[in-house]
């Protein structure tokens, strides 16, 4: 298969970034997305040019290192896949392919497709976790759990933390990414302990970090490589709500109320 | 003020926003049915008596100072979040993103931003006239609503206005509405089918009663 590719270089941080036009011939129809890069870039060595800085890690969905906004689309044209995913065959033959980092205030490209993530990675440290005391191993069923709640925490657990969500959204809202982080522990008995400071402390830090306002469009749920749900945001705006109204004392100082 | 709205959070300015939203909501439903008098075959007396008791009743009045504050609010917390959501892409992407959910809640800002320049006229049109900012036309008393509306519709080119205006605002409510019951986080497997299927029907029946009466009035009066 043959292809135009339209990408976005950029030196580093600071620079002007360009569309560059390339042509790039006999790609298989099953390779993946990334491995056409490796090819393109192979060539771009070759020629002694600059090869094309992308993310990319596991190279099977699961780590959400993989990024590219292809075609007007996070992770491409096929539903439910990551860009490492992605198969050629989604494309026709002779198609113009245009290639765009992920675009957000909050998501600073670094160079050509590689945008800097650390945001997500702060809203975690905020408070993403469980404090657990070390110790005996617990029995595993000790604590009761309704099926309907792991069901749902496992499937808000999915996340990978890619950023698809923010990249999709026309405010680049945080929020699905949030809410998934929110909800898997919201949904269990051990992320009971801490939910009011966390919830709190996450959505005052995505505040912070200059995500937009989520508007319920639901363009994140579609593009969501793992079919995270909007209902999702729903949950934690219950949780945040409660955790306001209801916790004694001010949680956290930043984010107001 | 500007720096108050910033220290609330994302979440809280928005269920704000809801709130208001599902006020007006409400709010037109009165509205409306107070309108729709105007349709019966009486020269306006059903529709004057419902004006006469929303002008003096102290209720009511005191309704009005919330509906005003519900109107203020919703769009101030609106233009402001879009602000802020503008910002929050400061490089736009050259292909436009393929998202084919929610089309309207695209265009929130825009619809709003009609309704409200409409709104402005609405305002000078009775409102301001009923408070005395505004002179009534000629030969016609300020709280005689039943002529200043005659009069307008008698107008084609308002009359017109009037309907297009409508079907803006029914885009504006059609993601409003269940949108303002996802933001207060109340989404449910059994309810949420419900909730947009009022939701929707709430946002052709609402403006189309409204359009009625112009097309009424240029159709068969
Ligand atoms: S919610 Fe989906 S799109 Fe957003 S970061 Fe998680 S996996 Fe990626
Ligand atoms: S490279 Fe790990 S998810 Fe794509």
């Amino acid at each position: 298969m043959d292809f135009t590719l339209k990408i976005w270089r950029q030196k580093n941080a600071k620079a002007k970034g360009k569309f560059v036009t390339y042509k790039i011939n006999g790609i298989s129809d099953s390779s993946s997305f990334l491995e056409m890069l490796d090819v393109f870039n192979d060539q771009q060595v070759t020629k002694g040019e600059d090869p094309v800085v992308f993310d990319h890690d596991c190279r099977e969905g699961i780590c959400g290192t993989c990024s590219l906004y292809i075609n007007g689309r996070p992770h491409g044209p096929d539903d439910a896949v990551t860009t490492c995913q992605l198969h050629m065959r989604k494309f026709k033959d002779g198609d113009t392919i245009v290639i765009e980092p992920w675009r957000s205030k909050a998501f600073p490209v670094i160079r050509d497709l590689m945008v800097d993530r650390q945001a997500f990675d702060k809203i975690i440290q905020a408070g993403g976790f469980i404090s657990v005391n070390t110790g005996g191993i617990p029995d595993a069923n000790a604590i009761l759990i309704p099926k309907q709640n792991a069901d749902s925490s496992m499937d808000a657990a999915a996340c990978i933390g890619c950023g698809a969500c923010v990249a999709a959204c026309k405010n680049a809202s945080a929020m699905l990414f949030v809410a998934a982080k929110v909800s898997h522990f919201a949904l269990l008995p051990q992320g009971k302990a801490e939910a009011t400071r966390r919830v709190q402390a996450m959505v005052a830090k995505m505040d912070e970090l200059g995500f937009g306002n989520c508007t319920n469009t639901g363009a994140c749920e579609a593009e969501c490589p793992k079919e995270i749900s909007i209902e999702n945001i729903a949950r934690m705006n219950r949780e945040f709500l409660g955790a306001k109204i209801g916790s004694q004392k001010k949680v956290v100082k930043e984010g107001g109320f | 003020m500007g720096n108050k709205l910033i220290s609330y959070s994302s979440i809280t300015k928005k269920v704000v926003m809801a709130l208001a939203g599902l006020f007006l909501i409400s709010f037109l439903v009165v509205h409306l049915g107070i309108n729709l008098l105007l349709l019966s075959n009486d020269d306006g007396a059903s529709f004057m008596v419902a004006v006469g008791f929303m002008t003096t009743n102290p209720l009511v009045k005191i309704m009005e100072i919330f509906l005003m504050g519900g109107f203020a609010i919703h769009m101030v917390i609106g233009v402001f979040i879009q602000i802020q959501n503008w910002l929050a892409r400061p490089v736009r992407y050259k292909v436009a993103g393929y998202s084919h959910l929610s089309f309207f809640s695209k265009y929130m800002i825009h619809t709003g931003a009609i309704i409200f320049i409409f709104l402005c006229i609405h305002f000078t049109n009775f409102y301001f006239v009923k408070l005395g900012l505004v002179n009534p036309p000629t030969g016609v008393g300020k709280e005689d609503f039943y002529q200043m509306a005659t009069l307008l519709f008698a107008d084609r080119f308002y009359a017109v206005l009037y309907v297009v205006l409508m079907i803006f605002l029914g885009f504006h409510l059609h993601h409003a509405f269940q949108s303002a019951f996802q933001t207060l986080g109340l989404s449910h497997t059994k309810y949420t089918p419900f909730i947009k299927v009022v939701g929707t029907i709430y946002s052709i029946v609402v403006p189309l009663g409204f359009a009625s009466i112009p097309l009424f009035f240029i159709f068969i009066k």
